[in-house]
């Protein structure tokens, strides 16, 4: 009497019978429509991918550029600051 | 390098992207691939434009080392960065479309792989110039010229050994209307890696006239 009443508590939880383990992984060979990836994602990201990394490239460069520049104008005073005393 | 010529190229690349999308749009699609072999008018011209970047880097490294060329030193330096830039465009692109097409991200075919290492030899010549010391320019351009020998044997991988990349005989059989758009892009492409290696050579003449100012201080 108790066993049963310790089962039908347990269905009444919503307890899934117990299945097998899947032995290993098999290929599909056709995949239905909603499980493919979709492409158009995939090609916005690629082109988004090389814009991003053309410009970003261009700002690294002009950031370091400027960079330079001012070292190179400080450094120039201070070499004819130099040279006229 | 002349300044006039970095703010023309940059134009010139911008005028070649701008229409760009509108040739591949026009583009049919491929019967196999559908719409995710338009990646292919990216991918493709970015690894050409690192192809060129690696010659570049192999011959000025080559003048470099027999001639002693400072110029040819930083021209190297300017494609190898340029270099490694379309190298990562064509390693993200790649599999992107991979995914799509051949159902994975990434595999370890003959191309994807000497890419891949190509990418870190680049990367390694870059480590060298930025942390190798005195006389690791002529170092760095021994391995310019290593990277520049990988390309020939890059672009037949495909007729030599068994991958699951295309063969190299795609590209030259297009039909016209997969190829106005492909060779618009590259087009495109070349002229961007010019623009990019005349701002970075400017940046690193730059570098040696401060280099230069500075041992003038230091003398005086």
């Amino acid at each position: 009497m108790g066993c049963l009443a310790v089962q039908g508590a347990t269905t009444a939880l919503g307890a899934q019978p117990q299945q097998s383990a899947q032995d290993g992984f098999l290929p599909m060979d056709d995949v239905p429509a909603e499980d493919q990836l979709p492409a158009a994602p995939l090609l916005a990201a690629a082109y988004a991918v090389v814009w991003a990394i053309a410009i970003g490239y261009l700002w690294t460069i002009w950031r370091r550029i400027g960079s330079v520049e001012r070292e190179l104008a400080d450094v120039s005073r201070r070499v004819t600051e130099r040279e006229g005393r | 390098m002349n300044r006039r010529l970095f703010p023309v190229l940059t134009a010139l690349s911008l005028v070649f992207f701008v229409v760009a999308p509108i040739l591949i749009v026009r583009a049919p699609y491929e019967q196999e691939m559908g719409l995710i072999q338009k990646i292919f008018y990216f991918h493709f011209p970015a690894w050409m434009a690192m192809f060129l970047a690696v010659f570049v880097l192999g011959i000025a490294s080559i003048i470099f080392l027999f001639r002693r060329k400072p110029s040819a030193d930083r021209l190297a330096v300017a494609a190898a960065e340029a270099a490694i830039v379309f190298g990562l465009m064509g390693l993200i692109t790649g599999p992107l479309w991979a995914v799509k097409s051949w159902g994975v991200w990434w595999t370890w075919d003959a191309r994807t792989t000497m890419a891949s290492i190509l990418e870190l030899i680049l990367v390694a010549y870059l480590l060298l110039r930025n942390y190798g010391g005195a006389g690791s320019d002529r170092l760095a351009a021994g391995i310019g010229i290593f990277a520049m020998a990988n390309i020939p044997f890059l672009y037949v991988s495909t007729t030599i050994w068994r991958t699951i990349h295309p063969p190299t005989s795609v590209v030259p059989t297009l039909p016209v209307d997969f190829g106005l758009p492909l060779w618009w892009s590259v087009a495109g492409f070349v002229v961007l890696c010019f623009a990019f290696l005349t701002a970075r050579s400017r940046l690193e003449e730059q570098r040696a006239t401060l280099d230069q100012l500075y041992l003038a201080l230091e003398d005086d």
